[in-house]
Formats: structure tokens, C-alpha cells, sequence
């Protein structure tokens, strides 16, 4: 045990240039599949986030919509309906919608123009101001992107433009609270109160705001959040015309959500593939460069495990080494990442791809260390 | 004396193809601890076959080795690669050494394999190679030093755990002659010294005559076993009137003295 590790380490330390070489090679491969972790992490959050940090337990569709925010349409009788099922303690409107905001005279800011109840599920919490008050009045909460972005404050005004009727629109909102960021759709995004967001969203011919306009879902909160299944079924027997589903139902089905995801997992999938590809060509070169000398030691008595747990101990080392380069410039180069970038390095999409990255190496090394315990003493010295 | 190394009638044969080739051929012959035999014949006498079957490494076809009294080949490989670590020291033609250990370190590796890398194994270790003359390289790295001081490493290494029996597979092929015979000599001086069996194959007949016995191989069989004072130029010349024939029941090192 020992005395493999005193070969492993004296080898690494006496060719130091070329395992460190092969450590730069790792650290490389690490800051590509972290980088598509993050990339997916945060293309991921941009689309889901909303949605998962609503405030509310169900996501109601008109039924026909196949899930599709966009295709759906639920009006109020419906959310009448779903009100009065039991096990729903409140339920409110959204409408999801885009716009630009101005910034020094240019709508350059694309958003996700939200319509909500206010106070009820789906306004965000404000972190910094009050929350929506006024069933039709022209104010919002902004997420914190938009204010960072913007520069506003609460108690500023904002200037958004739609689409209508084929004509550029402009509105005045005034902000009174900002919140955690809520990325929808990759934007991020500003919430105003649903009759106020009827009127100015994106349409066909400008008018005024519906009194009770009809949403595109409708956000459930439960009374008790363990009875969802439950409940869940209970709104699809009892109301009409609707399916309900859970949060994470509802943003895995947003539009090109999964897509997105499966080819940021491929790509993932192939940076792991090359990564033990490549650590297992460069030990398995190594290990033909150095078949006479495993012979030798196999000939004065050296035992297998003795010669493959050295092999093992370079490969861990190694890719140790290699994932904590690559670690560490992942991290310096997220901080120098501007805002607008979607890189999120979430702690545990982080970790599963350093566990992955840790794994490849010996994975990869198992050819390599087959190819040892198989070199035969007598061959490997020419006495055969 | 005691017997270090006993063969009885080895036999080694490969199939090739639908046909059989006997490399080594019914060889019996013992060693006496204190013993340097060199091992001669020409190209495919089966003397390389016979080193790795003593060394433990090739499986004979028939026949038995006992080293020390223990039977070679029975027991399990793991078994034997723990008996070829305590009882055998090995120095081959070339890539003795682990490239990236020091002198210092390649000897000592063999009391780290066999647990013993303790203070009075590694002042023995240093002491070897003093003696061998490479107290100022201890730790420089085999590719630092020439091709004679490298063997003498690899002998020191096949000497520090006072093996039963000590082999060297042509040790002098990349020597120059100076340096072929310093070696040699060491290394049968050190066999003489530490009680250790020793054979030294060779095909360099130069160098045989610090050995005790030489022992020709002939188409995988014994030919004549002679010592240096003997008129050695059978050995060039297998046909020799000069060369005696050793029968089975000559074999031995104290039989073969007497004859002699």
C-alpha cells in the first residue's frame, strides 16, 4: 500500500512537467463541463424561474393548451370555479406577455411583461418597496435584473413599449417594489396588476384593460400543499375545460424548455465522453511507454495490486489536480462574466459535474490499469 | 554446504502451431549457497528459458525447482511473486532500474516490498552500494549514471535482501569489457561474501572465469559442466575432444569439483 504510493508520488514529482501538462488538459475538459452545467443552469433558471419560485402550488391551463402558456386561455368564471374547490385557500391570474423597457432612450430591454392580482398567488414578493396595490393602476414591481439594468428605484418611473395595432405603444410605470429576480422566458421581468397589463400588453387593436380579463393560467395556492395530487385531481374533475399541474410540470413544458435542456445534457454528456477518452489515452500511452519497467518490478516480486494501485493513485491525483485548476478558473472566470450572460454556477448542478469530472478519471484509467496487471514479466524484459 | 537452488529435470516445451519444441530438456543441476555459476551456450541452447523458469516466471512443463527446500512451483502465482521478492535477486541486460527513483531509492525499494525499510535496512542499503562504489550517486537518477554503474545499482538492489539465489540475465551485454569484468567480479564476490547462490548467464565467455562452475547448455540440455581452470575452449567449440561430458549422476557442485 505504501509502496504504491511512494512509486506513484516519487513518478509525479520527478516528472512533474508532464503530469502537470496533463493536469492543465483536465482542468480544461472541468471548465468546459462546468461552463455547460452553468450555461444550463442558467439558460434553465431564465425559463423556469418564475414559474418555480411561484407562490403557489398548482399551475391551472385551459385544457386544449397541451400545457402551452401561450395557447391557453382561462377566464373568470373559471377561476370562480376553481376558487370555490375545496382544498384551494386562493387562486390568482397571469398573464405573460413581453414588452421593451426604455433605458436612455431606447427600449433595449426586452422583458416579460407579466399581468397579476395583486396580493394574491402569482406577484412575487417585493423585496425592497410594497407589493402591487391598485387593481388597474400603472405601477409594477420590477425584478432586480431590470432594476439593476434600468437603474430604477422604487418611488421611479419606468417607460415600456409595446405592440399594438401595428404601432409602437409607450407607457409610464410607476415602480413600487422590487423584486428577487424571476426570470421567464429568458428575460427578465416586470409585473404589473392584470387589468393594467390587459391594457397594455402586445395586441392586435390598442384599448383598454377588460374589468376581470381573462389570464393565460391560473396560480393555486393550496391550503395544505401536501394534498396537492388531491387537490389537483379534485379542480380537474370539478372544473371545466382545465388541467392542473404541479410547478415543475408547468416549466418543463414551457416552450423549447426540454429542448434546451437535453442539448445542453448531450453536450455535457460528450465533454464527459472526451474527458476519459482522453484521460484514458494519455495514462494508456504512458503505461506502453513504461511495459518494461511494470515488467521489472513484476519480475523482483512487485504484486499487482502494488502496480495498479499506483497507476490508480497517479490517475486520482492527476485529475484532482486538473479539477481544481479548472474549479478555480471557472470561478475567476464567473466573476468576470458580464450580468446579461446566463451562467449560473448553482452549487449542486456544480457538484454533480466535479463528481462526474472526478469519476472520468478512473474510468478512464481502467484500460490503463487492465493493460498493467496484464503485462507479463517475461515479455516485458525480452526473456521470452 | 547448504543447497541454495535445486532442479531436477526441467523440461520446458512450447506448442507451436500442431507441433511441440522443447526448449529446455530434463536440466538438473544444484547450487550451494556461497555458489557463482555461470550459465553459457549459444543463441536458443534454452539458457534464457531456464533463468525465467529458476526465477520462478515460466511454468516448466515437467520437472521440479526448489529454492531453499521450497518448491517453486507449488504454490499460487501470488505466493510465488512473495517467495521471488524475499528469496530471489534479479539483474537483467537492461531496464533494471525504475527511472524515476533515485539509487538510493531503486535498491531500497526491495525492503519496501518486503516491509523491512527500516534504519538497519536502509544503512545495509547504503552500505551495499559503498561497496559497490556509488557512495557519491545515492541520489542521482539511473539516467545521470553510465551503463556499469547501473548494473552495479541493479546488483546492490538483487543483493539487499540476502536472497537464497541471485540471477543476472547477460549483466555485462552493455559494458564495455573494463566495465564487464569489474561487474562480474563484484558480483561474484558479493555472492562469495554474503552466502548467496548465484548464475550468471552469459555468452561472453570472458567472463566466466570468476565463476566457480560453468555450465554449458546445448540444445536445451546440460553439455558439460567445467570450472575456469579447465580447458575452456570446448565451450567455443562444443565438439571439442577437450570437454568432458557430465552424466545426471555428476551433477552437483561438490561431485563436479571432485571430478574435476
Amino acid at each position: 500500500m505504501f509502496t504504491a504510493f511512494h512509486l506513484a508520488f516519487k513518478e509525479i514529482w520527478r516528472n512533474r512537467s508532464r503530469f502537470l501538462l496533463f493536469g492543465l488538459v483536465v482542468a480544461l475538459i472541468t471548465l468546459l463541463i462546468l461552463f455547460i452545467a452553468a450555461l444550463g443552469e442558467g439558460l434553465g433558471s431564465g425559463n423556469r424561474e418564475y414559474l418555480q419560485k411561484l407562490n403557489g402550488e398548482l399551475i391551472v391551463y385551459q385544457d386544449t393548451a397541451r400545457l402551452s402558456i401561450a395557447g391557453s386561455l382561462v377566464g373568470c368564471d373559471t377561476r370562480a370555479s376553481i376558487r370555490s374547490v375545496e382544498g384551494v385557500q386562493d387562486e390568482g391570474p397571469i398573464g405573460f406577455s413581453s414588452a421593451s423597457v426604455v433605458v436612455d432612450g431606447d427600449p433595449s430591454l426586452d422583458v416579460s411583461l407579466i399581468g397579476v392580482a395583486p396580493g394574491k398567488p402569482g406577484e412575487p414578493p417585493s423585496i425592497v418597496g410594497t407589493g402591487l396595490a391598485r387593481k388597474s393602476a400603472k405601477e409594477t414591481v420590477i425584478d432586480r435584473t431590470v432594476a439593476l439594468v434600468v437603474g430604477a428605484q422604487v418611488g421611479d418611473t419606468i417607460t415600456i413599449r409595446t405592440v399594438q395595432g401595428g404601432e409602437d405603444e409607450f407607457y409610464t410605470l410607476q415602480v413600487v417594489g422590487i423584486s428577487e429576480s424571476r426570470k421567464y422566458s429568458i428575460r427578465p421581468s416586470i409585473f404589473v396588476p392584470i387589468v393594467a397589463w390587459d391594457e397594455i400588453r402586445a395586441k392586435a387593436r390598442p384599448g383598454a384593460g377588460a374589468e376581470d380579463p381573462a389570464c393565460n393560467v391560473v396560480a393555486v395556492k393550496l391550503e395544505d400543499p401536501s394534498q396537492i395530487d388531491v387537490v389537483r385531481q379534485r379542480i380537474q374533475d370539478r372544473v371545466d375545460g382545465v388541467e392542473a399541474v404541479d410547478r415543475k410540470t408547468a416549466y418543463e413544458n414551457t416552450s423549447g424548455y426540454t429542448a434546451q435542456q437535453s442539448t445542453l445534457s448531450t453536450q455535457n454528456g460528450f465533454a464527459l465522453l472526451i474527458g476519459v477518452l482522453v484521460i484514458g489515452g494519455f495514462f494508456q500511452i504512458q503505461t506502453l511507454q513504461k511495459v518494461p519497467q511494470i515488467g521489472m518490478l513484476k519480475a523482483i516480486g512487485t504484486s499487482n495490486s502494488v502496480v495498479a494501485l499506483a497507476v490508480l493513485i497517479q490517475i486520482v491525483v492527476t485529475t484532482l489536480v486538473g479539477v481544481a485548476i479548472g474549479g478555480l478558473s471557472s470561478f475567476g472566470l464567473s466573476l468576470l462574466m458580464p450580468p446579461g450572460i446566463p451562467i449560473i454556477f448553482e452549487p449542486r448542478s456544480s457538484a454533480t459535474a466535479i463528481v462526474s469530472i472526478l469519476l472520468m478519471g478512473p474510468i478512464g484509467g481502467l484500460v490503463s490499469i487492465r493493460y498493467s496487471l496484464r503485462v507479463e514479466p517475461l515479455i516485458a524484459l525480452g526473456l521470452r | 554446504m547448504t543447497i541454495a537452488l535445486e532442479a531436477r529435470s526441467v523440461v520446458k516445451q512450447y506448442q507451436v502451431g500442431s507441433g511441440t519444441i522443447t526448449a529446455v530438456d530434463g536440466v538438473s543441476f544444484n547450487l550451494e549457497r556461497g555458489e557463482f555459476v555461470a550459465l553459457v551456450g549459444p543463441s536458443g541452447s534454452g539458457k534464457t528459458t531456464m533463468l525465467a523458469m529458476l526465477a520462478g516466471l515460466l511454468q516448466p512443463t515437467s520437472g521440479s525447482i526448489a529454492i531453499d527446500g521450497e518448491e517453486l512451483f507449488g504454490m499460487k502465482e501470488s505466493v510465488r511473486a512473495e517467495f521471488r521478492r524475499r528469496k530471489i535477486g534479479f539483474t537483467f541486460q537492461a531496464n533494471n532500474l525504475v527511472p524515476y527513483l533515485t539509487v538510493l531509492e531503486n535498491v531500497e525499494l526491495l525492503l519496501r516490498l518486503n516491509g523491512q525499510y527500516n534504519a538497519a535496512g536502509k544503512r545495509r542499503a547504503k552500505e551495499l552500494l559503498a561497496l559497490l562504489g556509488l557512495e557519491e550517486r545515492l541520489n542521482v537518477l539511473p539516467r545521470q549514471l553510465s551503463g556499469g554503474q547501473q548494473q552495479r545499482v541493479a546488483i546492490a538492489r538483487s543483493l539487499i535482501n540476502r536472497p537464497a539465489l541471485m540471477l543476472a540475465d547477460e549483466p555485462t551485454a552493455s559494458l564495455d569489457t573494463e566495465r564487464a569484468y569489474q561487474v562480474v567480479e563484484t558480483l561474484a564476490n558479493l555472492v562469495h561474501e554474503q552466502g548467496n547462490a548465484g548464475i550468471m548467464v552469459t555468452h561472453d565467455l570472458r567472463m566466466v572465469e570468476y565463476a566457480d562452475r560453468i555450465i554449458q547448455m546445448l540444445d536445451g540440455r546440460v553439455g558439460q559442466i567445467v570450472t575456469p581452470k579447465d580447458d575452456l575452449s570446448c565451450l567455443a567449440d562444443p565438439n571439442a575432444v577437450a570437454c568432458r561430458l557430465i552424466t545426471a549422476e555428476e551433477l552437483g557442485y561438490a561431485e563436479a569439483r571432485a571430478a574435476a
